[in-house]
């Protein structure tokens, strides 16, 4: 019921304020604002969340067109729901940032963040993959009419070219899913688009092979992952504040948690022959975006670039396979949300002043504004990745995660997932190592944004006057400021919930890996049997006792951390039982 | 010997006092600002002398005798669990921290008082005493830390503290691009500081990945671990001690200013006086050479990075000593001093010598500060003229400047009896008795000590340069401008200092930190006399200091003989030899004495015919020290200018016209010109819909009558 | 008799015939007229396939498709009217609006 409520509370609230007249734009804006602070306000109420519990909580699962096999199913679990919360969050202050930068069609400004704030929610918690598509897709036209028609500049076509490169990508996934649902009723006479349900169920490997391409594209393009990201700087250039906010702060994450949750775990045979061409296109992505970065004149296009870099970093957590790196790419996907989301609010700050983006068009600005540098000053350093600010656990835990790569899956193969073509063992080794030279590079850009913007003295005479920030644009920023603090220092309420449910997708990913490598031929195999026979060891085998019994109706039975078994002596400091401890075959040569 | 302590106030006072400083300081008096930055502090080296003295010192006398450190610990909170990390907020107070926390908080404190009198005149008043404190709360953390991480916070912090206040007058008056250039310099030694920093993030992941921890104990008890070869990762015969203890070194190349990562601290001058006292003479810089200290077991068990210490060390010390001979700005040959003088320290780790190191640092940190406060005072006077060349005759209207300065450069000359002389004297000592299997046994001893002596013969000529241009002789330059008015008396908020013709005179609030500061350089030689005297005297273990340290840094030496079959840096042949050491201290001696009094002769009244005869005669020598070697202008050639050139040319050809151009543009134009050619079909002409009509139906026929005859058939 | 396969000969030459006039003639009352003589040989064959199996349905057929034929003519001739009306020509490749 909750999460109902949190999903479908921004539409409620859309259709109220589409009701209104169109002259009343104060009554309108403060409207919208209310209910996406009503929506906050409900969510808070996911902190009965139980953070122990690796299992689905606050399921929601009604039929919804029952011959077709689609659910209304919602739930929330570790991984999700700071993402959840992140969108919250968010989108009250976005809402609170546009009041004076909108100013034409507010009415609909409003019910297009407010479908907005639903779409995105929707596919954090949608656990039916239709229900999943449906959510993905209705995120498109309202961001599309934000930036086509609220925007500036060459706004039509980034806007067009935003949508035409994310439909394409979708396209192939509901070619996917619907393969999915066809081949699995028939294998099993049951036709459902539910996740759970599906995941207990293994493709062959040619098949996994496209199917996971196919998933992998649309979630590829949303990342955006290198060289798919073009539209990204387009889109944010030419988007108003509210909507660089929300597409960097919300938007870019469903790509990342499309791939979490499903296009690795669904298929981990393909994803673990594909994840090293990931890899290199993530680090290549955290290297070039920092370097295209710093040779950007346009505020806005700057900080897309970073976008890039960052989300490069987040990717190579997912593609660890371990549970720091994971915890990491989650970590780093809120930090990321909080920090770029607050970059482009104090550009579009100083564009309310100036009406430009350009870097050469200020200068100085520390002197009349000293409130607003100090603010900006945190967000930087906090996407800089200084320690004591949100970003650096983020990167810390990937590049733990990234460096210390080795996955064992059930039976006791190892797989290396990060690693470069003829080079086995030093592979991870190399690509995190790249991957902290984005930690330099990116200080480089930020740096020097800083500086044109913020030191010097004073060239252009208009900015002498600007004036400092005001009480809600203070109030914009303080959350954020707060937040970086907070999270760069304690980051542990925001850890810990994610560790079992991480735990249990590292688990789940390789069960299904072994039970894809013996799978031979194509169609579809169900997996219950070796399930149930494993969580019986895992039983035994461990001291902490398994999860209680309130778990969703489909969910996969959780186990205890299975997902790294040391294979000698690099433990980690707390004692990590290995529950499905089996002899080690020999290390594999090439990958 | 361990006992739990509230050392967490001690980052902590800083770091409110900076909370309150920066965030309501706008509305705070001056007064006010500056009880609260000088207070927070005060207090915490109230904590700091409470912490050592009342319960660090009883516990490390009751383990005298044991090689068990005594330590007073905390565990704050947990502060990153994820996977297997598990970082704790752990704070170690052992001997080697004490002697930190004291020279930052004493130090720190006497530049906040400094400070007080010396921004006296600025605007932007709770920003700066808000960062200095943020910046004494982050050094508090990074020597308080017991894990790599949390050291790793106080590393980064105060680099970006050091950003803030390098370019703190960001938007100078003067000329245009003043104030752009300061903002330059802070900018520069962010980035190469992070240069080193990555280095140390690959260096922790490389023992983290080898042992499972980062915690600085639990490393040390797994040496090992340490000393495994790296063949899973393809690098062969290396050592995780030796790859780890490299890249940790580079890390603080960058943090302490050596070759090449030298670059930003020269610059870094462009940030007001005081922050050059306390940031890049006596507290940040050192960083570098505490960690390598506190790593003392992981650097011992790989002799070859010990090796490549030492002679980075013992080359930056010569390199940027030959430098301090021609500069103009006084604040410039003071750093180029500075990173001289840090090259000792890495020296002296280099060798093994930890404590001599530590010792070092001490002594530096008290005359260099004094040297720099001093220097900011007549630059105070002189109202904004660095220029050494504008100075000179400031002898007796300084007084107070004036000999609390010659104090400090007779120690940083490593005259006796003052302190320099003792912590230079012991490090090339060492230096040259102690042998490195890695490396030369014969050659490298040899090397550092010749290279050692060398940058100390320099460094006794250029500071008594200094000395001369600025003191002695007449007053070389014109009365300035007056960058704020002279009528009568002095309104508004500056700690005393009256007038003495055009100069300004610093207050008690400046003047009482110096004397502080040369009383120590005076006389904190005492704590590390060397063996010699002590030998000399009949005393055993005369060297206070370096008994003080002893469980902490020879925790590496036990380690190495241990569990590396004492394959380590270890004294040599000569070590033995009182008679040796006695000599080489005398050649000591004589070279300060012989050098300084050289550079007394030359500049007596300020640069004299003679001097002007020299130059010109080496002139080539002069130009190369006069320009710095011109490796920032080197480095501009080779790394910034390919940056950007690479970042435009990738921007330009891989986004915009590979990307976009080709493929999605591409793609777009391709699907319009599929579009165009099939357009064609539609004529207009009912006749060619017709004939299309005819040949589909036709085509539709044979192929259903077709397909039936066939199967029917076959 | 007259064999089924000489009617359906037949009626297959004159489809033919309607159909080259359709395709090749310009004149849109010629096509109109072609488009008739289509028809008929549709209605030929129809009769001719009737007589051969005995029974009445395909003579049934062919009423219906002379109505049908009557009917299309009466609307083909309006549209060709209208047409020229409006521009003044009855001939196909003159009236190609709908090219792009």
């Amino acid at each position: 019921m909750l999460l109902t409520a949190i999903v479908l509370l921004p539409l409620l609230g859309a259709l109220v304020v589409a009701l209104l007249p169109r002259a009343e734009e104060r009554a309108t804006r403060h409207l919208g604002f209310a209910f996406t602070l009503l929506t906050f306000a409900v969510s808070l109420g996911l902190a009965a969340f139980r953070p122990a519990e690796a299992g689905w909580q606050f399921v929601v699962q009604r039929p919804w067109v029952a011959s077709l096999g689609i659910d209304f199913h919602l739930a929330v679990d570790g991984i999700s729901l700071w993402l959840v919360l992140l969108t919250t969050f968010l989108t009250p202050i976005v809402l609170l940032s546009s009041y004076r930068a909108i100013t034409t069609r507010v009415k609909e400004f409003v019910v297009a963040m407010l479908v907005l704030e639903t779409g995105m929610l929707g596919v954090f918690l949608a656990l039916d993959l239709f229900l999943f598509y449906v959510f993905w897709e209705l995120v498109l036209v309202p961001m599309y009419l934000i930036i086509g028609i609220w925007g500036h500049g060459d706004r039509i076509y980034a806007a067009l070219k935003f949508v035409l490169y994310t439909v394409v990508g979708s396209l192939l996934m509901l070619a996917a899913i619907i393969y999915l649902y066809v081949t699995h009723g028939q294998a099993t006479g049951h036709y459902t688009f539910d996740y759970p349900t599906l995941m207990l169920s293994v493709w062959g490997r040619g098949e996994q092979l496209w199917l996971f391409l196919a998933f992998a594209l649309a979630f590829a393009i949303k990342v955006p992952l290198f060289p798919l990201h073009t539209w990204l700087p387009d889109a944010h250039t030419q988007a108003p504040t509210a909507g660089s906010v929300v597409l960097a702060g919300v938007l870019l994450k469903l790509g990342t948690y499309g791939f979490l949750r499903f296009a690795l775990p669904l298929f981990p045979w393909a994803a673990a022959r594909c994840a090293p061409y990931l890899a290199a296109l993530a680090v290549i992505g955290i290297i070039y975006g920092a370097l295209v970065a710093y040779a950007q004149q346009d505020a806005k296009r700057l900080v897309a670039y970073s976008s890039v870099s960052h989300l490069g970093f987040v990717m190579l957590g997912l593609l660890a396979m371990n549970s720091a790196g994971l915890q990491g790419s989650l970590f780093l996907m809120l930090s990321h949300g909080v920090s770029t989301g607050g970059l482009f609010l104090a550009i579009g700050v100083l564009y309310e002043r100036r009406h430009t983006n350009e870097l050469a068009q200020f200068g100085g600005l520390w002197r009349p504004m000293p409130i607003f540098a100090g603010l900006f000053m945190v967000i930087m350093l906090s996407s800089a990745g200084l320690p004591g600010l949100s970003g650096f656990v983020g990167e810390f835990l990937i590049l733990v995660g990234a460096f210390t790569h080795r996955l064992f899956v059930d039976g006791g193969e190892q797989l290396r997932l990060l690693t470069l073509p003829g080079a086995w063992h030093w592979g991870p080794r190399v690509v995190a190592g790249l991957a902290a030279l984005g930690v330099l590079l990116g200080a480089v850009y930020l740096l020097a944004m800083f500086q044109k913007l913020m030191f010097g003295p004073i060239t252009q005479p208009k900015n002498a006057e600007l004036r400092d920030l005001d009480a809600r644009e203070i109030a914009v920023f303080a959350p954020l400021v707060v937040l970086t603090f907070v999270m760069g220092i304690y980051p542990r309420p925001f850890l810990a919930p994610m560790e079992p449910a991480v735990n249990r997708l590292l688990h789940d990913f390789s069960v299904r890996y072994a039970a894809s490598r013996d799978h031979q031929g194509s169609g579809v195999r169900r997996l219950r049997g070796k399930l149930d026979a494993l969580r019986d060891e895992a039983d035994q085998a461990t001291a902490v006792p398994p999860a209680p019994a309130r778990r969703g109706p489909s969910a996969l039975p959780s186990a205890p951390r299975a997902s790294e078994l040391p294979s000698g002596r690099a433990a980690g400091v707390r004692p990590v039982k290995p529950p499905l401890a089996r002899s080690h075959g020999p290390a594999r040569g090439a990958a | 010997m361990t006992k739990t302590f509230p050392l967490l106030w001690i980052p902590l006072l800083p770091l409110l006092g900076a909370a309150i400083n920066l965030l309501c300081g706008r509305v705070l008096s001056r007064r006010a600002v500056h009880a609260v930055a000088c207070g927070s502090v005060a207090g915490a080296l109230g904590v700091v002398v409470f912490a050592i003295f009342g319960r660090l010192w009883p516990l490390a006398w009751a383990a005298e005798g044991t090689h068990v450190p005594a330590r007073l610990v905390q565990t704050a909170y947990a502060w990153i669990t994820a996977g297997s990390v598990e970082l704790p907020v752990g704070l170690v107070c052992d001997p080697l921290s004490a002697v930190m926390l004291l020279v930052v908080t004493l130090v720190g404190f006497l530049i906040h008082l400094y400070s007080t009198g010396y921004m006296a005149h600025e605007r932007d008043h709770a920003r700066f005493f808000g960062y200095l404190n943020l910046f004494t709360g982050a050094m508090l953390i990074l020597v308080l830390a017991d894990n790599l991480p949390l050291l790793f916070v106080g590393w980064e912090g105060v680099g970006v503290c050091s950003y803030l206040l390098i370019g703190f007058w960001y938007d100078k008056d003067g000329t245009e691009r003043l104030g752009l250039a300061n903002a330059m310099a802070g900018r520069k030694a962010f980035l190469v500081n992070r240069v080193g920093d990555v280095a140390f993030l690959l260096g922790m992941l490389v023992l983290f990945a080898a042992t499972g921890t980062l915690s600085i104990e639990s490393l040390a008890l797994r040496a090992s671990d340490l000393l495994l070869p790296l063949h899973p990762l393809g690098l062969g015969p290396y050592t995780v001690a030796g790859v780890a203890g490299l890249l940790l070194f580079i890390g603080a190349m960058g943090k302490s200013a050596q070759i090449p990562l030298y670059v930003w601290l020269p610059d870094a001058m462009a940030g007001p006086t005081p922050v050059s006292a306390l940031i890049h003479a006596a507290t940040m810089v050192t960083a570098g050479v505490y960690m390598v200290a506190r790593m003392n077991f992981l650097f011992m068990l790989s002799p070859a990075v010990m090796g490549l210490i030492a002679l980075v060390g013992a080359t930056t010390a010569l390199f940027a000593a030959s430098i301090g001979f021609a500069q103009h700005d006084i604040k410039k040959v003071l750093a180029y001093s500075t990173i001289s003088q840090l090259g000792y320290m890495f020296v002296a780790v280099g060798v093994g010598a930890f404590s001599a190191g530590i010792f070092h640092l001490f002594t530096h940190a008290f005359f260099k500060a004094c040297l720099f406060l001093g220097a900011g005072a007549i630059i105070h006077a002189l109202h904004d003229e660095q220029d050494l060349r504008q100075m000179g005759g400031l002898r007796r209207p300084l007084a107070t400047t004036h000999w609390t300065f010659l104090v400090s450069t007779l120690a940083i000359a490593g005259i006796p009896p003052l302190s320099g002389f003792f912590s230079k004297d012991e490090i090339l000592w060492r230096a040259i008795a102690t042998a490195n299997p890695a490396l030369g046994s014969t050659w490298l001893p040899a090397l550092l000590y010749v290279m050692s002596l060398a940058a100390a013969l320099c460094t006794a000529f250029y500071m008594f340069r200094l000395y001369g241009l600025v003191f002695l002789g007449e007053r070389r330059g014109a009365a300035p401008a007056s960058s704020h008015g002279h009528a009568g008396g002095h309104a508004g908020g500056h700690a005393g200092g009256g007038h003495a013709g055009d100069l300004h005179l610093p207050g008690p609030a400046m003047e009482a930190p110096l004397i502080v500061l040369a009383g120590g350089a005076a006389l904190l030689g005492l704590l590390g006399l060397p063996e010699v005297v002590g030998a000399w005297l009949g005393i055993e273990h005369i060297n206070l200091f370096e008994r003080w340290l002893a469980p902490v840094v020879d925790q590496g030496a036990r380690l190495a003989d241990r569990w590396a079959g004492g394959h380590r840096v270890a004294a040599n042949a000569l070590a033995e030899s009182h008679g040796l050491e006695a000599l080489l201290l005398l050649l000591s001696v004589a070279v300060a004495v012989g050098s300084s009094a050289l550079a007394w002769k030359l500049y007596r009244a300020g640069p004299s015919a003679l001097v002007a005869r020299l130059t010109a005669r080496l002139r080539w020598f002069y130009r190369l020290v006069l320009n710095k070697y011109w490796v920032d202008e080197l480095y501009d050639w080779i790394i910034v200018r390919p940056y950007k050139a690479l970042a435009v040319v990738l921007f330009q050809l891989i986004d915009r016209l590979v990307i976009d151009r080709l493929g999605v543009h591409g793609a777009a134009r391709s699907v319009d010109g599929v579009g165009r050619v099939l357009r064609r079909l539609q004529t207009g002409s009912v006749q060619h819909y017709v004939v299309g009509l005819v040949i589909g139906v036709t085509a539709l026929v044979v192929g259903v009558v077709g397909a039936a005859l066939l199967g029917g058939g076959g | 008799m007259v064999p089924t396969s000489q009617v359906l000969g037949l009626a297959a030459l004159l489809f033919c015939i309607g159909l080259a006039g359709v395709i090749v003639r310009r004149n849109l009352l010629i096509v109109l007229m072609s488009v008739e003589l289509m028809l008929n040989a549709a209605n030929l064959a129809l009769v001719g396939f009737a007589r051969a199996r005995g029974d009445l349905e395909g003579q049934g057929l062919a009423f219906l498709i002379v109505a049908l034929a009557a009917a299309e003519a009466a609307v083909g001739l309006a549209i060709v009217v209208s047409v020229f009306r409006s521009r003044r020509t009855v001939y196909a490749d003159e009236v190609t609006l709908l090219r792009r």
